[in-house]
This record gives C-alpha cells, sequence and structure tokens, in this order.
C-alpha cells in the first residue's frame, strides 16, 4: 500500500443544498428530567470535570477531560452498576476542529440504563486504554486505531485488526481516499521486478472479476489456449498442463547455512 | 508510529526455528469449514492443549462504515443486509429504529407487527441455521438436515413477502414497503404448528446423545463476570446467567405487548448455550402466534397504513406519487437527495439473534451520516475466544466457536 498524502474532507458532498435551509436539532433535555441520570451525574460531577451533560434520546450524554477517562469508567463500573461497555470508537472532527472526539457507550443492566461518556483529544494525543476495566475495549481500542489511528496507552497489543498488517492510511479519516489510486497497478509490478521492467510485464490486472467481452473465442478453449491476438486455425496443439516441476517437487533435504541468505532489508 | 512495509515473505529456507520449548503454534483457519466464515485462529500448543488463542479477523472486511458516511440513508439500507446475512431483517430493522429514533416518527400499527413477524422468523431462521451448523460441526448430520429442512419452509415464506430468501431488505426507515401475501399467515401457521414436534425430533436425537454431551457439557465455560466483561450480549450472556434480553428490557415495537419468556442459564457453558437457543426457537413460536393475531386485529379495525407520514423524511405511499404531484416532488427529492435528518446523535439497541445489535448514528443534518457505528454482537463473540480457548483441547474449539454462533459479515462488517 503506497502512502497517502492527505488532502482536505474528499468525502461525498451533497450536490444541492439549499443556502437557507436550516436543520433543525434533535431535542436534548436537562439531566434533572430522570432521577437516575440526575444521581449518577452528581457523582461523576463530585470527583471529575464534566463539561456538558444533558439528555438525547432516552440517553445522558456527559462530556469529561480526556485524561480522566479510566477513572470516570472505573467510577461508573464499579460505584454505578454501569457494568457493560457496549461499544467505544471515534469521531473525526478534524477539518472543523483538529480533533477526534471519542465516545464511550456504557450500559447498566439493573437500572436499565445507558450512558454515552464523550471526550474530545487532539489529533496526536492517545487516550488512556480501558482494558484493564473492560475487556472488550481491548478489541474496540484495536478498532479505533485502525481506523483513526488513535493509540491507546498501555494497551497490551495495539495493532491492526480489520486491516492489514502492513496497511498505510486510517480508512474512518474524513481524508482518507474513496477511489482507488491510479499508480496501484504499478505497485506489485514494481516491487518485484522493478520499475525497469514495466514495459514487458505490464499493469497487474486489480480488477479480478473483468471479463473480455469481445473474445468469444478463446474463453473455452481449455488445454488448447493460445496468446491473445493470435489467429485461430483450428489446429492447436494441446498444451499438456503439468501440475508438478520436472523430476517431482522442489524440496530442501540439508539446509546449508552459510550458503542461505537472510533478508532484512524491507527496501530492498 | 512505525509500520511495517509490505514486501515479499522470505523463502522459508531462510527462516530457521530456534525455540527450545515443545510448544506448536498451529494455524487454524481463515479457510477452515467450522470457522463459520473467516476466522483465523493462531493456537499455541502444548500437546493438544491450548494455551495460548489469537483470534485474527478481517477477511472480510468491506469498510461498511466508511460506505454509509458516503451513502443516503436509505441507500444504506441493502448494505445492511450483508452484515449479518443469516438474519438479514434484524439488521435492517436495527438501522431502521435507529434512523427513526433520530427523525422521530411514529410507524403504523400495522407495519410495527408485520415487522416482528419479520424478526421472529429471521431468529428462527437463525437459529435453526446455528443448529444445523453446529450439529453438522461435531457431527450430527441428521440434526443439519432436518433444521436446514425448516429453515428452507421459512425462506420460502420471505421469498414470497419479499423476493430474496437472504438478503431481504425487507425494511423500510418509516415501516415497511409491502403488506404481507395473502398466503403469509397461512403457511406460517402450518410451520408453526409442526415446530413444537420438529422441535422435539432435534433434541430427541441431541439431549441425551452422549457424545453431544461430552462435546457441549462443561465445554467452553464463560463466568458472568467475563461475559459482561467482554461484552457478550444474547444468548451468549443469557447462558452466562445474566437474564438480559433488550425485547423484554427496553421493549420496542410491540414486544410490550406480547407474552414470552426470557430462557436463561447460569451454567455458561456450550450445552446451556444450546438449551438456550432451542427454548428460544420455541418463545419465538409463542409471540409469532401473538403477532398473528395482532395483525388481524389491524385487519379487522381497518388500519392499512404501512409507511409513516412523514413527508420531510419519508415516501408518500406509492398511490399518492401516482396521482398527487407534491407527493411525486418530495419523492424525487427523497429519492435524488436523500433524507436530511435533524442534527444530532443516537444509539439504538435491538435484540438480534445474535445478541445487542446498536447503531450508533451522528447526524450533521446531510444528506449523509457523519458517523456510522455498527456494533455487532458477534465482533466481541470472536474476541472473548482469546481468553476462552485457553485451557481447552484442539476438538473443543471446534464446539465453542460453534455456540459462540458468530457471522463473519457482522463482526468484520
Amino acid at each position: 500500500m503506497r502512502a497517502y498524502t492527505p488532502k482536505d474532507d474528499v468525502q461525498k458532498k451533497s450536490y444541492y443544498t439549499d443556502r437557507f435551509f436550516v436543520s433543525p436539532q434533535v431535542p436534548k433535555f436537562p439531566v434533572e428530567n430522570d432521577e437516575v441520570f440526575t444521581k449518577d451525574l452528581e457523582a461523576i460531577k463530585a470527583k471529575f470535570e464534566v463539561s456538558e451533560a444533558y439528555i438525547q434520546v432516552e440517553q445522558m450524554v456527559v462530556f469529561i477531560q480526556p485524561e480522566d477517562n479510566y477513572k470516570v469508567l472505573e467510577l461508573m463500573k464499579n460505584e454505578l452498576e454501569y457494568t457493560q461497555l457496549s461499544e467505544l470508537s471515534a469521531i473525526d472532527w478534524l477539518a472543523k476542529e483538529n480533533k477526534f472526539e471519542v465516545f464511550y457507550q456504557m450500559l447498566s443492566m439493573n437500572k436499565r440504563k445507558r450512558i454515552r461518556v464523550k471526550m474530545f483529544i487532539d489529533k496526536d494525543q492517545a487516550v488512556n486504554s480501558v482494558e484493564k476495566l473492560f475487556r472488550s475495549a481491548d478489541w474496540s481500542e484495536r478498532e479505533m486505531f485502525d481506523m483513526f489511528g488513535i493509540e491507546a496507552n498501555a494497551h497490551p497489543f495495539m495493532k491492526r485488526i480489520l486491516m492489514p498488517y502492513d496497511w498505510q492510511g486510517f480508512p474512518l479519516l474524513k481524508t482518507y481516499p474513496l477511489q482507488g489510486d491510479e499508480f496501484a497497478a504499478w505497485y506489485e509490478v514494481d516491487k518485484i521486478y522493478g520499475k525497469e521492467a514495466r514495459d514487458i510485464i505490464g499493469p497487474e490486472l486489480r480488477d479480478t472479476a473483468k471479463v473480455d467481452r469481445y473474445d468469444s473465442q478463446r474463453f473455452a478453449r481449455l488445454g488448447h489456449e493460445v496468446p491473445k491476438g493470435t489467429k485461430i486455425t483450428g489446429n492447436e496443439p494441446k498444451n499438456e498442463q503439468s501440475y508438478q516441476e520436472e523430476g517431482g517437487v522442489f524440496l530442501i533435504k540439508k539446509l546449508n547455512k552459510k550458503d542461505s541468505v537472510v533478508i532484512d532489508d524491507p527496501q530492498r | 508510529m512505525a509500520q511495517v512495509k509490505n514486501r515479499l515473505n522470505p523463502f522459508f529456507e531462510n527462516i530457521t526455528f530456534d525455540r527450545e520449548d515443545n510448544e506448536l503454534i498451529l494455524n487454524f483457519g481463515p479457510q477452515h469449514p467450522s470457522a463459520h466464515g473467516q476466522l483465523r485462529l493462531m493456537l499455541h500448543l502444548q500437546q493438544e492443549q491450548i494455551v495460548k488463542a489469537h483470534p485474527d479477523i478481517g477477511y472480510l472486511h468491506r469498510g461498511m462504515e466508511k460506505m454509509a458516511e458516503n451513502m443516503i440513508y436509505n441507500e444504506f439500507m441493502p448494505t445492511t443486509d450483508r452484515m449479518d446475512y443469516i438474519a438479514s431483517s434484524s439488521n435492517n430493522y436495527g438501522f431502521a429504529l435507529a434512523v427513526e429514533k433520530l427523525i422521530d416518527v411514529e410507524v403504523p400499527r400495522r407495519a410495527k407487527v408485520i415487522r416482528m413477524m419479520l424478526l421472529e422468523i429471521n431468529r428462527l431462521m437463525s437459529h435453526l441455521f446455528w443448529l444445523a451448523t453446529t450439529a453438522l460441526d461435531i457431527g450430527a448430520m441428521t440434526v443439519f438436515l432436518f433444521a436446514f429442512r425448516e429453515r428452507e419452509y421459512l425462506m420460502d415464506i420471505i421469498e414470497g413477502y419479499c423476493g430474496a430468501r437472504l438478503t431481504h431488505s425487507a425494511i423500510r426507515i418509516g415501516g415497511v414497503p409491502l403488506d404481507i401475501q395473502d398466503s403469509f399467515i397461512a403457511q406460517l401457521r402450518v410451520f408453526l404448528d409442526k415446530l413444537p414436534q420438529n422441535i422435539k425430533d432435534y433434541e430427541d436425537l441431541l439431549d441425551k446423545n452422549r457424545i453431544w454431551l461430552m462435546r457441549m457439557e462443561e465445554v467452553g465455560v464463560i463466568s458472568t463476570d467475563m461475559a459482561l466483561s467482554w461484552g457478550c450480549t444474547g444468548p451468549m450472556l443469557r447462558a452466562s446467567g445474566v437474564k438480559w434480553d433488550i425485547r423484554k428490557e427496553e421493549p420496542y415495537e410491540l414486544y410490550d405487548e406480547v407474552e414470552f419468556n426470557v430462557p436463561w442459564s447460569d451454567k455458561g457453558d456450550n450445552f446451556a448455550r444450546y438449551r438456550i437457543y432451542m427454548e428460544e426457537m420455541r418463545e419465538s413460536a409463542k409471540i409469532l402466534y401473538q403477532t398473528i393475531d395482532m395483525y388481524q386485529e389491524c385487519v379487522e379495525n381497518n388500519q392499512t397504513e404501512l409507511m409513516a407520514h412523514a413527508p420531510k423524511y419519508v415516501s408518500a405511499p406509492k398511490l399518492d406519487i401516482m396521482t398527487q404531484n407534491y407527493s411525486l416532488m418530495q419523492h424525487f427529492v427523497l429519492v435524488t437527495q436523500g433524507m436530511r435528518p435533524p442534527v444530532g446523535e443516537v444509539y439504538i439497541a435491538t435484540e438480534s439473534p445474535k445478541g445487542e445489535l446498536g447503531y450508533y448514528i451522528n447526524s450533521q443534518g446531510g444528506p449523509y451520516p457523519y458517523r456510522l457505528k455498527v456494533r455487532a454482537p458477534s465482533f466481541w463473540h470472536t474476541g472473548i475466544l482469546t481468553d476462552l480457548l485457553p485451557g481447552y483441547y484442539i476438538p473443543d474449539v471446534v464446539s465453542i466457536i460453534g455456540t459462540t454462533n458468530i457471522v463473519f459479515g457482522e463482526v468484520d462488517r
């Protein structure tokens, strides 16, 4: 995967927006409307700084300081009975205010309540891992790292989870391209054979499902294949398919360590 | 952050192994038939006992959350089918419900009843599929054939409704597109009347089967703390001693009007999960009988509306679109530009057959969601294998993966 130079927000844009259209808001209610949430919020506020709190669609949203995240969740788990961390992820606000918003979706089964704990972090800031509190955060934090590049301190295995291990770039950033890149077809060719062999090898066929729909002659000539462009006479010799090398399978019987080469230069 | 640049893997003659211990690393999958999709497990073995397990996922990753950010809301609906493709209507429903909460529309009662029917049929389909494949993994071929026979019947009913067998897209934001076909209820009744006998057949084959018991009992024990900590939901959590069913605790649709029990167990092993799946099938049948009555009440009361009336967000009924100019204009705007929900965010959890399926949507007032996060239950049910497998033996891996009921469309998304 090539390194990608980020541009601004490259996401799909609405092709028409009324200049005078004012978007309505999903109503936010004060926390005092709900007894349980009021008590929970007081317990959090007693020890930590809460910048904003409200109820939206029957769930409380609490904004905390990023350095408090472990302790707030610890308090919620041990004292407020929020025993499950349902979900954890981030939102990319880099284009607007150069920040990420991280949210923790908590569930209390005893109270039948859900709270969303949120915080803003800077672009290259890492969050404290909550994996020690909730094992589920092990994978969610890895996913957050994989998708946004947000690292979690003290995480036992901060590696990509969904994307290939050697992937470059973070797919859920708004700057991540939606189109494939035009050099991808040459990438493997350059890597294996070198740039100078481009003319000989040709571009890699990236679309594996591609069928030459004008080729009405060769697609079923199994065992009698001819190179593309050859005029078909009907007298082509049969190509014997061999599935083994001459003289059997190549196998190392005795490893000669001295003569073998260890390749450790990734840029070779 | 340093990343390893892509390079060709060195040939094997360049590698020498200097390990002194007798730990063997076994690579399980991603093409293993009982990996239920594309699960790769790296297992560290001492003899046949697992000492360390490392699940590796991502082989089916299609970037659905990224796709969602570049699609109008209705466009995303068919994509949700491809997550838990064993019970696709439940994915449709979770998404539709989240958007409905965001735009605050009330779905007509008849549509709610039809949705509940679809959801419970999907639950039955999913559980039958689970039973079939897990039994097959363990060697009970007959159960596989039996359960697939019944599932086929359900898929035929669904096919009659929406034309698709696996990827239904049968639920829309604001209701359902169609009323159920004439034969739907009669077919469903035939199926439901047979179901108790069918379930009894499976149980006769499995409940006292010595091999089944040996593979299931005391294998894959998940404690309550572990289940909670790993974010387990659905049957995985209920088998570990927590009686938590979102349909019961945070009722959506008309689940507060129907009577059903929530089966649970405090054993936490494979067998407990198996029993819960079987009991849940019986409960689903119970709910389906009640929805049939509810549907007939709707017919008697002449409640014919299937889509919510919300011109800003939901297209008018087809008849209006064809006859009224304003409805046609609205429809045109909603199809070409898409609806623009209010600014705000919502997290809605529903009880899918696998567990808590949640959709988090952050809307900035545009036609595309600013951020959409799918909380798929199977993701953590796969993660728990890290802590669950060590201590068990290789054959147990297959039965444990089986009872976790993971679907990789949902894990990788």
